[in-house]
């Protein structure tokens, strides 16, 4: 036992030394600019811009936040991505089991062409003016409907999920259903889906997140400001500075220590906001972290 | 039965594969509209489109567009810009590499678990709201100012320096992908025989050694096939989070083709000319990744395809 010990002692080197010193000075850079919006959105703004802020709250207050939840447009935006995620990725997620799926058939007719099919979209795609043209063609211009059905099947989900249903569904199961007389429909919903279920949480993950962060597809389809997913929403307020500040309006305006207050106020919020916008992925994923990894595990198992 | 299953005729296999079809075809109509479609629209880079005949009705022109696109003043500037940025985030692609052997090497399995929660949340984080942030951490009074501050340097809003633009774009995809792009690394590292690094450490073999000739060399795969892709994108600077963190006073570094192709066809409504620039993109890309494919074959015996 005390040989053991002694001996561990000797395996930790300086090489370990350094190693986890520079590994815990990565990891500490990487964790300070989301812990530094998060201190300075609960600190008093002058604090902030002065640099007193870099390790704690200084001047603890919540009135960015409370200036925040009267920001309606946000909570607008916040409605509609929920609606969009939730209906995006359940369309997504019917339209690429089911190739996946079919595409692990070895017997399927014509199943190389049908597999290239998918696979020429990686490389090869219209661009943004082309499928500009067919969405305005389609008339889902500054409709809804194009930010839940745009995206359709991803490739790269796609192959990740029909590799999990080539090498972790033995294919003898299905045989036996075969002989059984089950159709191949009867197969796909009774035996694949029920075994598939943790390829789909990940894959449900994967488009959910897409869904959540994406921001191209209503930047160039979506006019309406009541159409407006967040991720929009917070670059107008976040980036082009559109803050509505309606509460401090009715404030004796064109003063300049008035200006200066609103451009404090402003600064305030918007940590505040990248805090709000952020925090709901970032809560969530600790506990779906092992999913996540998982399809990146299976996606880079050549097959 | 096998034999006779290869003679049944084509139709009767097909026959009985058309319940997986049914399956099939949903995700092919999508496809079809939303990716083929957009494809055979690409034709408008060789006409002169009008609204009112239509993409199929349009006059043909060649490769009008194309040689406009080159002939145009700014189009040096904008390959460049394109490239520089692409070079400068092409450097961020050995640190996830790096990264992970760090991760790998670490004796106490707590320190990675926190270390890899933490590195992998930015992943997580939108692209406007990073963008956002750098913005934030640039200006005049920013966090990065207040450093620069401390250490004697004047306070300067990077976000306008336009010569600051390429390395803050690296940096900020340096943020969001290092310890994401570890994950498939670590995998691979995971699958590193045990017998092989205790030989080596018979053999006298330090921990550096055993890195450099043991470990590397089967990350090799990996490590070419990602950067196989990689070299795919390389004159696709995304057009995400360029538009984001672009401004008036950057543009002159900023502009690339992605955001060239959004000003000219969504914003001035030159459909057939952006679509000309977008089509020029993607040929380019293509050429790269074949390019690529192609010498990793020779070199590292390692391919796409």
């Amino acid at each position: 036992m005390r040989a053991e010990t002694k001996r561990k002692w000797k395996r930790y080197t300086l090489f370990d030394l350094i190693n986890t010193v520079l590994v815990v000075l990565i990891t500490l850079i990487i964790i300070y600019p989301l812990y530094f919006c998060i201190i300075a959105s609960f600190s008093d703004v002058k604090e902030v811009v002065q640099g007193r802020t870099m390790l704690w709250i200084k001047g603890f207050t919540v009135d960015s936040y409370r200036y925040v939840l009267q920001e309606s447009q946000l909570w607008v935006g916040y409605r509609n991505t929920i609606f969009y995620t939730l209906f995006g990725t359940l369309y997504n997620l019917v339209l690429t089991i089911p190739v996946a799926y079919v595409l692990t058939k070895k017997y399927l007719p014509f199943r190389g062409t049908i597999s290239w099919y998918f696979f020429i979209t990686m490389y090869f795609s219209g661009g943004m003016i082309p499928t500009y043209m067919l969405i305005k063609d389609l008339g889902l211009i500054n409709n809804p409907l194009v930010l839940v059905i745009g995206s359709g099947v991803s490739c790269y989900n796609m192959i990740v999920t029909r590799q999990y249903f080539a090498t972790s569904i033995p294919q003898d199961i299905y045989e036996a259903a075969y002989i059984d007389g089950s159709s191949e429909l009867r197969c796909f919903l009774k035996i694949a889906i029920p075994l598939a279920k943790p390829i789909i949480a990940v894959m449900a993950l994967y488009y959910g997140v897409s869904h959540w962060n994406s921001y191209y597809n209503a930047l160039l389809y979506i006019r309406d400001k009541e159409f407006q997913p967040l991720q929009l929403v917070l670059r107008s307020i976040l980036i082009s500075n559109q803050l509505a500040l309606n509460s401090l309006e009715n404030s004796d305006a064109d003063t300049v220590s008035y200006l200066m207050h609103r451009a404090n106020v402003a600064q305030g919020m918007k940590y505040a906001i990248v805090f709000i916008a952020s925090a709901p992925l970032l809560i969530a994923y600790p506990f779906l972290q092992k999913n996540f990894t998982k399809g990146i595990m299976i996606g880079s198992v050549k097959g | 039965m096998d034999r006779k299953k290869k003679h049944q005729g084509l139709w009767k296999r097909i026959y009985r594969c058309r319940q997986l079809y049914l399956l099939v075809i949903p995700g092919m109509i999508t496809v079809f509209i939303f990716h083929y479609i957009p494809i055979c629209g690409l034709q408008m880079a060789f006409r002169n489109f009008k609204a009112s005949k239509g993409i199929w009705g349009s006059d043909w022109v060649g490769l009008k567009y194309f040689i406009q696109f080159i002939n145009y003043p700014y189009f040096e500037k904008i390959m460049i810009n394109t490239i520089r940025i692409s070079l400068y985030s092409l450097m961020t692609f050995p640190a996830p590499i790096i990264f992970s052997i760090m991760l790998n090497e670490l004796r106490s399995n707590k320190v990675r678990r926190v270390s890899q929660m933490i590195t992998y949340a930015p992943h997580f984080v939108s692209t406007v709201v990073v963008c956002s942030m750098t913005i934030l951490f640039l200006e005049k009074d920013g966090v990065i100012n207040l450093i620069a501050q401390f250490f004697g340097r004047e306070p300067e809003n990077l976000i306008a320096n336009p010569a600051a633009f390429a390395p803050v774009y690296a940096i900020t995809d340096l943020w969001s992908g290092l310890g994401w792009g570890t994950i498939i690394y670590l995998a691979t590292l995971a699958g590193v025989s045990m017998e092989l690094i205790e030989a080596a450490k018979i053999d006298g073999a330090g921990r550096m050694q055993i890195i450099w000739h043991v470990q590397l060399p089967h990350l090799k795969p990996t490590i070419v096939t990602l950067f196989i892709l990689r070299m795919g994108s390389l004159i696709s600077v995304g057009f995400e989070k360029v538009f984001l963190l672009q401004n008036s006073l950057n543009k002159e570094t900023s502009s690339v083709i992605s955001t060239y192709v959004y000003e000219v066809g969504i914003e001035n409504h030159q459909y057939s000319y952006s679509s000309a620039i977008g089509l020029f993109n993607n040929l380019i890309n293509i050429v790269l990744i074949v390019i690529a494919n192609f010498v990793s074959k020779r070199v590292a015996e390692v391919s796409l395809w």
